[in-house]
């Protein structure tokens, strides 16, 4: 009980950073899915995908009201990720998973820094 | 041009991880195809939709879904994910850029520790 508890509380809190951030929240589902709920890793990352499907569908339908989803756009990058899937799948039975972790950790710290350097902006006023 | 090659980044890395791919979307619609914030978060929802779809129809037919579970955390998040939406209304660009920023940085560092 206090598993199906919490897991729907961190469902909820993946939610509402996918929503405020558009991605899915897998990133969190994954986790709660095995440590919290004891799937598999590879039920847990099938399922997470399932998941997704109702919270990337309620955003999309709230943000499309705000008038911000371009879906064109979105058509196409979806259609040539489902063809990059497969390479993925390819590259993923190649290397060991460990070090995939790490250069997925250092990209998305080089990419984390690039945002934030371009938010960075100059003083309203010359010195 | 650059869609297509933001959509076959984002595919790799969501086999690699199972995840939908908007962490790996958001940032290169951002930074590549110069969409401003809001419109690259809401593009990036839908697309990963759509990712999400094909990847759980592919997974389903191997038997490896688990709807219970998937139910579970799927509902609370539909719920949440509405809310978060309209906060995203209310916050700066900026504001958002930065703490999207954290949020790439705290999942590097737990992946890399």
């Amino acid at each position: 009980m206090w598993a199906l508890l919490a897991a729907g509380a961190l469902g909820l809190v993946a939610g509402v950073l996918a929503g405020l951030f558009g991605v899915g929240g897998g990133i969190l589902f994954v986790p709660t899915l095995t440590l919290v709920l004891g799937l598999t890793q590879l039920h847990a990352e099938a399922s997470s995908l399932l998941a997704i499907l109702p919270t990337a569908a309620a955003g999309a339908w709230r943000q499309r009201t705000y008038g911000n989803v371009r879906w064109r756009p979105a058509l196409v990058v979806g259609v040539a990720a489902i063809v990059g899937v497969e390479a993925g799948v390819q590259i993923a039975e190649a290397l060991p998973e460990h070090v995939l972790r790490r250069l997925f950790g250092l990209l998305l710290l080089a990419v984390a820094a690039q945002l934030a350097w371009r938010s960075r902006r100059k003083p309203p006023y010359a010195s | 041009m650059r869609l297509i090659l933001i959509g076959l980044v984002a595919g790799f890395f969501s086999a690699l991880f199972g995840v939908g791919g908007g962490i790996v979307v958001v940032p290169l619609l951002i930074l590549v195809a110069r969409y401003s914030e809001r419109p690259a978060m809401a593009t990036s929802l839908a697309a990963v939709g759509l990712i999400s779809l094909v990847g759980a129809i592919s997974y389903g037919f191997h038997g490896e879904l688990k709807p219970g579970a998937a139910a579970v955390v799927g509902i609370p998040a539909a719920l949440g994910a509405v809310f978060g939406s309209s906060l995203q209304q209310r916050l700066a660009n900026r504001t958002l850029s930065l703490a999207f920023a954290a949020l790439l940085a705290g999942i590097a560092v737990w992946l890399l520790v």
